[in-house]
């Protein structure tokens, strides 16, 4: 399978050059780590955000640092979680001494590193706390997960604690915000091919030509039902239901959505995704506040999609509407 | 050289002789973690002791908790994933427990809080499949026979690997409820865990190590602390 990389071995690091060089005033990197944080952490006086996770799904982490959305993002390899000591660098970096928000996605590695180095730090008198983002309705336990996925829902949560972290608040109101967003977004994947690792160099896993797989996470890992090539309109359909059976939300509730590619999917398709979306939404008496549709969290060369829906309140909007200065994403 | 210093030197030898052991078994510990997890764990221990081993012998005149918190440290940067914090962070945390180097109850201190460590990280008990299976009947042999049966601390552990062994048989029959072998549901019995069987490896060497430096260098003019030094090698 051809790949634009020199070698596998060193993709990820020429990757966090090349970021650093397209956005030279607004992040850096630490110097011997796989770690990228705003140009200007630790910022005073702020409770700092930060996340991290294995590469691949980019812009995530590292295309949201910035003003009203993170402090700190880790690269680990692909699909690989980033270890301990880079993670403990990462929150030593950007504690300013107002405490460390990490927001952590559920997959076992993530989990057991990103606490180790919160234990770590916290002896060095640093004060963390954690979220631990599982928005996947697709399957309860994984390859890689006990307990449900985490997936592109966390960009929400980088938004929200970010924008409340920009105000001044504390680290338990920053945790606050960010638990009710995972507490009240669902998210559900497809995908129309598998993704080709730079390291293996053909498809993580086979699917046919006229087939899908419904429920795959973001690295490849299987999901809940592979089954005959569908229409967008149904792909739409059954992802939507998951999510929205999982949500259990009222008529007239407030939500925000992200149609969100998988890195190998046309923004055409994703729009076409979107339309659908937004007539079920409509057919269930559910506002849509916000839509976002576009490559937020992606996986490798993928094609496919992945449906978010989160309920919002008034706190939620405000700080969803807050701004927000990042390679990846802005809002003014 | 004083005792601590012995007891340093003794866990650099356990460090290097674990690196030999585990590279020696490491095509083992991949067919185990190949039948029930994702073939990795054979590389990854392998590459992350052979570091620690390197990392050590650089140290210089270090005392067991240097040797110990720098092993634990390159566990954790260079084998990652989960078993980075598991093997190795463990470790970092544990060696807080010989600041004042290493006797009897600083090696049951030590056990114990490695062992609280694992098990909080992986959130796992005993009948999980993992090495916690190995590890919850060593460590509590171990202070058993220090606290209660009052053996030297070279016998207990003698009896904590005895117990281990036993843990990691225990470990073939029973259905994975954590690490990635949950996956796997029923399909994983049969199977014995790969985490329980490095960490027997582990406790092997380290019963290993005590041994040979208690044939080498008893000390007897310090014969006054509770304690070989040698027997430290325990800890880990």
């Amino acid at each position: 399978m051809k790949k634009l990389i020199n070698d596998a071995e060193t993709v990820v690091d020429e990757m966090l050059d090349g970021m650093v060089a397209a956005y030279p005033d607004s992040v850096r990197r630490l110097s011997d780590t796989q770690v990228l944080v705003r140009d200007d952490a630790p910022v005073d006086d702020k409770v700092a955000v930060v996340s991290g996770g294995g590469s691949g799904h980019e812009p995530t982490h590292a295309g949201y640092l910035g003003e009203g959305m993170l402090d700190g993002a880790a690269a680990g390899e692909v699909f690989t979680s980033p270890t301990a000591d880079e993670l403990e660098a990462m929150i030593e970096a950007c504690d300013s001494g107002a405490g460390v928000l990490l927001v952590i996605k559920n997959y076992e590695g993530d989990v057991m590193n990103f606490e180790t180095a919160g234990e770590m730090v916290e002896m060095e008198g640093t004060e963390v706390a954690e979220v631990v983002v599982n928005d996947d309705v697709a399957v309860e336990d994984s390859l890689y997960t006990s307990g449900r996925r985490g997936v592109c829902g966390t960009i929400l949560v980088h938004k929200v604690a970010g924008a409340k972290a920009a105000e001044g608040a504390s680290l338990d109101e920053v945790q606050r915000v960010a638990q009710k967003v995972v507490d009240n977004v669902g998210t559900m994947g497809m995908a129309l091919t598998s993704c080709v690792t730079p390291e293996k160099g053909e498809p993580t896993f086979d699917l046919g030509e006229d087939e899908i797989e419904l429920g795959i996470g973001i690295h490849g890992e299987p999901g809940v039902e592979r089954t005959e090539t569908m229409s967008a309109d149904e792909v739409t359909d059954e992802l939507t239901e998951a999510v929205l059976d999982d949500l259990e939300l009222d008529p007239g509730q407030e939500v925000v959505t992200i149609v969100n590619g998988m890195g190998g999917t046309p923004q055409m398709e994703l729009f076409v995704v979107n339309r659908r979306l937004q007539e079920l939404l409509d057919e269930r008496d559910i506002e849509t506040w916000d839509a976002w549709v576009g490559d937020y969290m992606t996986s490798l060369d993928m094609a496919g999609c992945s449906i978010t829906v989160c309920a919002v309140d008034e706190e939620l909007k405000s700080l969803l509407d807050a701004p927000a200065e990042t390679p990846a994403m802005t809002v003014r | 050289m004083s005792p601590q210093r012995d007891a340093g030197t003794a866990a650099v030898a356990a460090v290097e002789n674990v690196a030999a052991r585990i590279e020696a078994e490491r095509e083992h510990l991949t067919d185990l973690d190949s039948a029930i997890g994702d073939a990795d764990h054979g590389g990854n221990m392998a590459r992350g002791w052979q570091a620690a081993a390197d990392a050590v012998s650089d140290l210089e005149d270090p005392d067991i908790e240097t040797v110990v918190k720098t092993a634990g440290k390159t566990l954790l940067s260079e084998v990652g994933g989960a078993s980075g914090p598991l093997y190795g962070g463990s470790l970092v945390f544990a060696s807080a427990e010989l600041e004042d180097g290493l006797t009897a109850e600083s090696a049951v201190a030590f056990a114990e809080t490695y062992l609280e460590k694992v098990q909080d990280r992986g959130d796992a008990s005993v009948g999980d499949k993992t090495m916690v299976d190995a590890l919850v009947p060593a460590v509590h042999t171990f202070k058993k026979s220090v606290e209660t049966d009052d053996l030297h601390p070279l016998e207990a552990l003698a009896k904590a690997v005895a117990a281990a062994e036993h843990g990691v048989s225990f470990t073939v029959p029973i259905r994975a409820a954590k690490g990635r072998a949950s996956y796997l549901g029923w399909r994983s019995v049969g199977h014995q865990d790969p985490g329980a069987t490095s960490t027997l490896y582990i406790m092997e060497e380290l019963l290993a190590t005590a041994a040979d430096h208690l044939d080498t260098d008893v000390p007897s003019a310090d014969a006054s602390s509770p304690t070989s030094p040698d027997a430290e090698a325990t800890e880990e």
